[in-house]
């Protein structure tokens, strides 16, 4: 366990060296990424202020606080793509992963995990822009902030496993960008990422208890921006143990399959 | 002359090469109706609150949904992979065997890729738009019909400028990737009218990244809003764009310097 937790942060150290490098290419990603919830934000602050100012128990200002929140939860729940991992199997560098005593899991999560400083340090200067223009409404209790600070890494290791799961499956085979497609679409609608949970009709938000999604995405924003009870706030945690405890062992169970496949040559 | 020719037999290699692969179609036309679907989510769920969006009534919506999948086509199958060519030949310094072929080193980075399976959203796109149109009970006229052939070129072409000029910047910053990631952002903005946008954000998409020239002012001709003013201004400004890239690509060359490659 300690050597596990020094390999982790050994590499979060070396993440963060490497990314501090590439500066501009980050912000570019940084960027483009706070250009698609400022597109919703726009959009539902417009019908909000058209509606007499309330949708789905957001003001103009709660939405715009859900949007900001959003660009942090989404730099917490980046994770190595699965289009990462249909790369590393079909060109086999896999094979040299395979030789470390170590699964390779961690060496994603835990670089990741060093990414995320990098983004968060220069996510801080976009962030107060926006809250300059947009100026959100958000007075959390100190309850709901911690919970948040918990939640938002449950969120990232729920995307970050299920990402996982995902890339696996080009064990079997390489036709995958459709699937992948597929998923993020469920993704976009059923998490949170395009528009709070309580927009959508009853019958969607009640297919959403059913997928990972809105634990790594509305759960931590609502934790946050909305008002929920404690007991909404500790069940969501809950929610999120249960995801990962689920991911976990769904991930040992297809990567012991899976691995069965693998072949590479000469690397 | 000996350009057309160039680009003419680029496209051929380039269609005779994806050709050969087939089940692409099937996934590109399933990937299509995916990211068409989730369009037509958001719209749904937008209209479950109103009528009308900035001005736009939801088949008006439509269209705009129509030309944006459209030029998204245009834009996945011949800009965005001759970009990313461009980028991986000057991060790994093999752009050298693009710029001793004596041709312009600008067209022969512009026309060496083709993705034509992303095609298929030109066509799913124009499916869209007519279906908006009939939704309306338009009868395209002729004039109109050429406006928007018109102004989505001088989009495309724009959009080209945009995307070339930000590419170049590699030529300084070497490693710069994720400028893909930047660029969907940003065209995601097309979705939607431009005029919805506050002031500081629509003349960005309007002057620096020329979203809405490419999808909004296209989708005007098609709804009777386009001014023959809007359409010369458009022209014009392609004319400086297309002027801007050219200088800041003649200055980008000068900072290449490839390796034995």
């Amino acid at each position: 366990m300690r050597r596990l937790f020094d390999y982790y942060l050994t590499n979060m150290r070396i993440s963060i060296q490497e990314q501090f490098q590439y500066r501009a290419s980050n912000y570019f990603f940084m960027i483009g990424m706070i250009a698609e919830p400022v597109i919703y934000l726009v959009v539902w602050t417009t019908l909000a202020e058209n509606q007499g100012g309330v949708i789905g128990g957001y003001t103009a200002g709660s939405i715009a606080a859900y949007y900001i929140v959003w660009t942090l939860v989404r730099n917490m729940n980046l994770g190595q793509s699965p289009f990462g991992w249909e790369r590393r199997i079909q060109h086999g560098r896999l094979g040299m992963e395979l030789m470390r005593p170590l699964h390779p899991v961690h060496g994603d999560i835990s670089f990741f995990a060093g990414w995320k400083m990098v983004m968060i340090l220069m996510w801080l200067p976009l962030a107060a822009a926006l809250v300059l223009i947009f100026k959100p409404t958000l007075n959390p209790t100190w309850l709901q902030i911690v919970v948040f600070a918990i939640a938002i890494w449950g969120a990232y290791l729920i995307r970050a496993l299920s990402l996982a799961l995902l890339g696996m499956i080009s064990f079997w085979t390489t036709r995958v960008s459709a699937i992948y497609n597929l998923f993020f679409a469920l993704e976009l609608i059923l998490s949170g990422r395009l528009v709070p949970m309580t927009f959508m009709p009853l019958w969607v938000q009640k297919a959403a208890y059913f997928f990972p999604f809105q634990s790594s995405f509305y759960f931590p924003i609502n934790a946050l921006v909305g008002q929920p009870t404690p007991i909404e706030l500790f069940s969501g945690l809950l929610f999120q143990l249960f995801w990962i405890a689920g991911g976990v062992l769904l991930l040992n169970v297809v990567w012991h399959f899976g691995i069965r496949r693998f072949s590479s040559v000469g690397n | 002359m000996r350009t057309i020719k160039l680009i003419w037999n680029y496209l051929r290699i380039g269609i005779a090469n994806q050709l050969q692969y087939r089940v692409n179609f099937f996934t590109q036309l399933l990937t299509s109706f995916i990211s068409l679907g989730t369009g037509l989510i958001g719209l749904a769920l937008v209209f479950n609150y109103t009528t009308s969006l900035g001005g736009w009534t939801q088949p008006e919506l439509l269209t705009i949904m129509g030309v944006y999948t459209l030029m998204g086509g245009v834009i996945q199958a011949v800009i965005q992979p001759n970009m990313e060519r461009l980028l991986q030949d000057v991060e790994e310094g093999t752009l050298d065997f693009a710029l001793t072929k004596p041709v312009d080193g600008q067209v022969i980075v512009s026309i060496r890729e083709l993705s034509f399976w992303q095609l298929e959203d030109v066509i799913v796109g124009l499916v869209v738009i007519g279906i908006s149109l009939g939704q309306m009970h338009t009868q395209l006229g002729l004039l109109p019909a050429l406006a928007f052939v018109g102004a989505l070129l001088m989009g495309g072409v724009m959009i080209y400028c945009f995307w070339m000029a930000v590419t170049t910047s590699a030529f300084w910053l070497i490693r710069i990737d994720e400028v893909f990631n930047l660029f969907q952002g940003l065209y995601a903005a097309g979705r939607w009218p431009v005029s919805i946008y506050p002031t500081w954000l629509r003349v960005g998409l309007t002057f620096l990244v020329p979203v809405a020239f490419a999808v909004t002012i296209p989708a005007e001709a098609l709804t009777a809003r386009l001014t023959p003013w809007t359409l010369a201004g458009e022209a014009a400004l392609t004319v400086v764009f297309l002027v801007l890239t050219r200088v800041i690509w003649r200055v980008g060359i000068r900072h290449y310097s490839g390796a034995s490659a």
